[in-house]
């Protein structure tokens, strides 16, 4: 959705984008091979966490690439929080590499640091390719394109369905079903739990919270918004403090050796996760393998129908590449030629966010942890679809990290999570006016 | 301290020989220090024993069975390990090595070097650069990385082993101890006869005060190897090749492969536990020249 007042702060970023791409232009033709970049063979470098990526670049560098003589080397890289600071860093020393991945949440960051070059001239019909919802991610609103997506993570219900007919239980199909379905197995077998909230996870609530409608930030004027105590987030908040106060469900972090214990146990006996959440079952739950079953998330209303997203990532060009535009082809090829993106899929076991490969051969069989849901990633498109917009801001990781912080409390006290909301709301404001960005209230 | 009461009275009332009574008012004194040291030991230990049981279990015993019971996956771990993208976790080993290794031994060469300067030479602004040294040795190594970054990335040479290697030759911590030693064990009136039997400089530092600081220059080398062995965040920001990674690098990238990939939890654990047999190795070889230092420490008046 173009907003036009959005579009005006972003002709401001998007200028002084352009200030440091002149800069970083003319250090370019001052010390490197820039005028060879059209016709001679080019040499790119790519940062990415995803495992086996060298073999679907291996597919580039002997058919595609091989034609356009442009080379690309991938350099594998440890994901999170840590890469963007690492990007940002080599940034500064005009050293990042040709090609980065990064998850859609550090866009912005990366964006407003100067890092990420426009390649909207260079991607061709990517667009078409993708959902809208997703695709917005990478064009913060603007007429740029900053990312081509590679991976989404819609979320879904998980839960087992064994213990769910043997404690008689349906599938919830809203929130408000969702909290008595937690009551009932609560009383019918005190020891166990539905679910845990976990408040070392913020990309879930995150994702909880666009589900419910939330924008954390929005732009007005050439001023940031920041709205994480809105009425929607305050809603989900509540739900899940409510739940934990109410004992209901466990409050234990998850990813922890005593939570995969409680899955594969049995003692939670569900998990509102995303659709990677088979390959985390693999190694938390081995021994329930087959006794699982996906639905899709609960709804606030019960004519509702969407989702939340969870993790997902895109590949980037950056303002240091000399080649910007062979590093833009390569990244439109990556996440939209049908033999890349199966590639992927098999080789790195990603969740494409291209439309079409979400059907393709790749995903006509279902994971083999979910063996007894033939039709899982049928389910799992259809579910994609329903994705709802994200708003990310530049500083995402300092309102995760305040997350972590004030609901980790919270959630041990079992007490008012809505003070935690505010905690998170100022910390973020606060961080986005020590950085320099206008702010309105 | 009723019990410490008890324990003095029983060796007493049946010992009435005067040989037997030497070793008691040791034995008192070393409860509540052994029982400290003991804790400590404990606290230390236990992490390294959950690494060492956990090494031994399969991915599927991880987090389902006890946790101090060994497990049958070792052989297959280390297999694993091995196999995992050809077998790069050696390279890793291997690329530490290098880095703590020599690192290790060029920074004792220069601090060795430098500390016999700054202990026999009188020249002007010796005191200063002592103190600035000192200022090093105060400021955490952490937030040099990324200025220590910006600096080789205008050499072009970050993405190296020179550049993991470089700043760590140089360290602060290591000059100061070499200086203290060199203080203490190289007598000024041993340097001076040695300049009136015609030696040069090089010389003398080569043949006389060099093996005299030999023990002194064994700890500041285990300090920096354990240092670069272990360190994490100047490799992290330097290299972008994983091929040139060390193990704490290699291991995290392990550990951290994205949301949609299950992290490798039983490989991160067998990597880290053969990541510490080298350290213990280097520890248990070393040791006698240690000890050896502490004494002649106390030996020199």
């Amino acid at each position: 959705m173009p907003n036009p007042r959005r579009r005006h702060l972003f002709k401001v970023a998007a200028s002084a984008v352009a200030a440091t791409l002149g800069a970083t232009a003319l250090a370019a033709c001052g010390s490197s091979d820039d005028s060879k970049a059209e016709s001679g063979p080019v040499s790119l470098t790519y940062w990415t966490w995803t495992p086996g990526m060298d073999k679907v670049v291996d597919l580039w560098n002997q058919g595609e690439g091989k034609k356009d003589k442009i080379h690309v080397t991938v350099k594998k890289q440890a994901s999170g929080d840590s890469l963007v600071t690492k990007i940002l860093t080599a940034h500064k020393a005009k050293k990042a590499p040709d090609l980065v991945q990064a998850e859609y949440q550090a866009l912005p960051t990366l964006v407003s640091n100067g890092a990420l070059a426009d390649i909207s001239k260079d991607v061709g019909d990517a667009k078409s390719k993708f959902a809208s919802g997703v695709w917005q991610q990478t064009t913060l609103g603007t007429d740029a394109v900053y990312a081509v997506p590679q991976d989404i993570g819609p979320m879904m219900f998980y839960y087992r369905a064994d213990l769910f007919k043997k404690y008689k239980l349906t599938v919830p199909t809203t929130w408000e079903e969702f909290a008595e379905t937690a009551r009932k197995l609560k009383k019918a077998a005190p020891d166990k739990d539905l679910t845990t909230f976990s408040a070392n996870d913020s990309g879930l609530f995150a994702g909880l919270a666009q589900q419910a409608g939330a924008k954390w930030w929005t732009t007005s004027g050439d001023k940031w918004k920041v709205a994480i105590n809105d009425t929607a987030t305050q809603k989900v908040a509540d739900f899940w403090g409510g739940l934990v106060k109410e004992g209901v469900i466990d409050n234990q972090p998850m990813y922890t050796p005593a939570w995969n214990k409680a899955l594969d146990t049995g003692k939670q006996i569900a998990w509102v996760s995303a659709v990677w959440a088979p390959g985390t079952l693999t190694t938390a739950a081995p021994d329930t393998k087959g006794k699982w079953a996906m639905a899709p998330l609960p709804q606030w209303s019960k004519s509702e129908n969407v989702t939340g997203s969870w993790g997902g990532s895109s590949t980037a060009v950056t303002t240091d590449s000399a080649h910007r535009s062979a590093a833009a082809k390569f990244a439109a090829w990556l996440n939209t030629d049908a033999d890349a993106v199966s590639a992927l899929a098999k080789d790195s076991g990603i969740y494409p966010a291209a439309t079409s490969a979400q059907t393709s051969g790749a995903f006509t069989t279902a994971p083999d942890y979910f063996s007894n849901q033939p039709d899982f990633y049928a389910k799992a498109a259809e579910i994609a679809k329903t994705t709802a917009p994200s708003a990310w801001g530049p500083n995402v990781n300092v309102a995760y990290a305040s997350f972590n912080d004030a609901f980790g409390a919270a959630a041990k006290n079992k007490s008012d999570f809505g003070a935690a909301l505010d905690t998170m709301q100022e910390a973020t404001v606060a961080d986005l006016k020590k950085q320099g960005f206008g702010v309105s209230q | 301290m009723s019990s410490l009461a008890v324990r003095e009275a029983g060796p007493a009332a049946g010992a009435d020989s005067g040989t037997a009574r030497a070793p008691r008012p040791r034995r008192r004194i070393a409860l509540v220090p052994t029982l400290t040291l003991v804790l400590g030991a404990v606290y230390t230990l236990l992490p390294v024993a959950w690494v060492v049981i956990a090494s031994t279990k399969s991915g599927h015993e991880l987090f389902s069975t006890f946790t101090f019971l060994p497990g049958t996956g070792f052989t297959q771990n280390l297999k694993d390990l091995g196999a995992y993208r050809d077998g790069i976790y050696w390279r890793w080993m291997g690329n530490s090595a290098l880095y703590a290794g020599l690192g290790a031994l060029l920074s004792t060469g220069v601090s060795a070097l430098s500390g016999f300067a700054l202990a026999t030479y009188r020249f002007r602004g010796r005191e200063s650069v002592f103190n600035v040294l000192l200022a090093g040795v105060l400021m955490p190594p952490v937030i040099l990385a990324v200025p220590q970054y910006l600096l080789l990335a205008k050499a072009n040479v970050t993405d190296s082993y020179l550049s993991v290697l470089l700043p760590q030759i140089l360290s602060p911590y290591g000059v100061y101890l070499a200086r203290i030693y060199a203080a203490a064990a190289v007598p000024g009136d041993v340097v001076e006869a040695a300049r009136m039997d015609g030696a040069g400089e090089w010389r003398i530092f080569t043949r006389i005060a060099l093996p005299m600081m030999i023990p002194g220059m064994v700890t500041v080398f285990l300090f920096q190897f354990v240092a670069v062995w272990n360190n994490f965040l100047l490799p992290y920001i330097m290299l972008s090749n994983d091929e040139r990674f060390p193990l704490t690098l290699g291991l995290y990238t392990l550990l951290a492969q994205g949301s949609n990939q299950p992290a490798l939890y039983t490989l991160v654990i067998t990597g880290a536990f053969l990541a510490v047999i080298p350290l213990i190795a280097l520890f248990l070889v070393v040791q006698r020249f240690w000890s050896l230092d502490l004494l002649s420490g106390a030996v020199k008046s």
